[in-house]
């Protein structure tokens, strides 16, 4: 009679295997699909005419993207890395200086209080046709962190908590406060063929 | 005459479970393929820019993508190397994403479709002129949330 081999204990198997099904169902799930969520401006109807809206220079900040992926801010060649804190200083404008956006004063209620906030500041973003998308998300990027920080400061500060943690309106008082005005304008052909 | 076994102990047969790793295989391999599964086969390709100030998209379902890259290699021949929008399945022109998210909307839930996001999967090198057509496309169609598709940027 032939020498039985003897059977693998093979009961760890399922083990194994269920190891591998749950570290699959962990690292798949987690990922998500992540991006900078904007809202775009609704259409202009087509029988009406565009008009030049009539916004304070001091009130508006030209952000400028050329074709080179270059920067320019309100006239000056910047690096990008310069450019969270230049809208910050433009939003808040802290100093109430001439060329910064008007200061107005708003109740904001508890525990904001009675506020100066940049009501009517606008932030103009320009594009060249032929501008990098990574260079114009860059932009796009410091801008929305910009507001981000501030709204986080002004969380921190008066809430003691993080923007994020907060209640729905407590964070539409802070909303309030710094208004996320960033305008597009149609893409022109700025130099640079 | 009937043999009766006296001192003989009987135990409970074990039970056989030298099927269970290969069911447990089983579901492994499903959820291997069904959650690591792409929306559609890319026809394009496209690497998405870095950004950090990022946020999740809620809820798949009223979520649309439009990507934008060049062909990949296999089409580059038929559609040559400039940067193409892929709708669904299929290359697209951007006369073609209007029509696309009005379907898209109506087959949405009523309740939905104001919800609707577009999130834009397009290549870092894409120029702006190809994406600022695809926004004028969309708030024509007024999907007016969108969402630049990016990965965190771990370093500056």
């Amino acid at each position: 009679m032939a020498k039985k081999v003897p059977q693998i204990n093979a009961s760890s198997m399922a083990d194994i295997s269920f190891l591998l099904l749950i570290f699959f169902l962990v690292t798949t799930s987690m990922d998500v699909n992540q991006g900078l969520a904007r809202r775009l401006p609704a259409p202009i109807p087509p029988d009406q005419k565009i008009e030049d809206t009539d916004i304070n220079k001091r009130n508006l900040m030209v952000v400028k993207i050329n074709s080179a992926n270059q920067l320019m801010v309100q006239g000056q060649l910047t690096d990008i890395k310069q450019l969270r804190k230049q809208v910050k200083d433009f939003v808040l404008n802290v100093n109430d200086d001439a060329y910064m956006p008007k200061l107005f004063e708003e109740d904001f209620g508890e525990p904001l209080g009675v506020q100066k906030y940049t009501k009517e500041h606008v932030i103009s973003v320009q594009n060249d046709v032929d501008t990098q998308y990574q260079a114009y998300l860059d932009v796009q990027n410091e801008l929305v962190a910009a507001y981000n920080e501030l709204r986080d400061e002004c969380a921190r500060k008066y809430f003691h908590k993080g923007y994020n943690e907060l209640e729905e309106d407590q964070q539409k008082q802070i909303q309030k406060l710094y208004p996320q005005k960033i305008s597009e304008a149609e893409p022109k052909n700025y130099g640079g063929n | 005459m009937a043999k009766i076994r006296r001192n003989e102990k009987r135990e409970m047969p074990a039970l056989n479970t030298s099927s269970l790793p290969d069911i447990i295989f089983m579901l492994l391999f499903f959820f291997m393929s069904v959650t690591s599964m792409k929306e559609v086969t890319y026809k394009v390709q496209f690497q998405t820019p870095q950004a950090t100030e990022l946020t999740k998209l809620e809820k798949k379902s009223l979520v649309r993508y439009i990507y934008v890259g060049t062909p990949t290699a296999e089409f580059r021949k038929q559609y040559g190397a400039e940067t193409r929008i892929q709708l669904d399945d299929v290359f697209a022109e951007k006369s073609d994403i209007g029509e696309y998210i009005i379907n898209e909307r109506s087959s949405m839930k009523e309740q939905d479709q104001g919800l609707m996001t577009v999130s834009i999967k397009a290549d870092k090198e894409t120029r702006m002129g190809v994406i600022a057509d695809i926004k004028q496309e969309l708030r024509r169609a007024y999907a007016l949330k969108i969402s630049y598709a990016a990965t965190q940027r771990t370093n500056y």
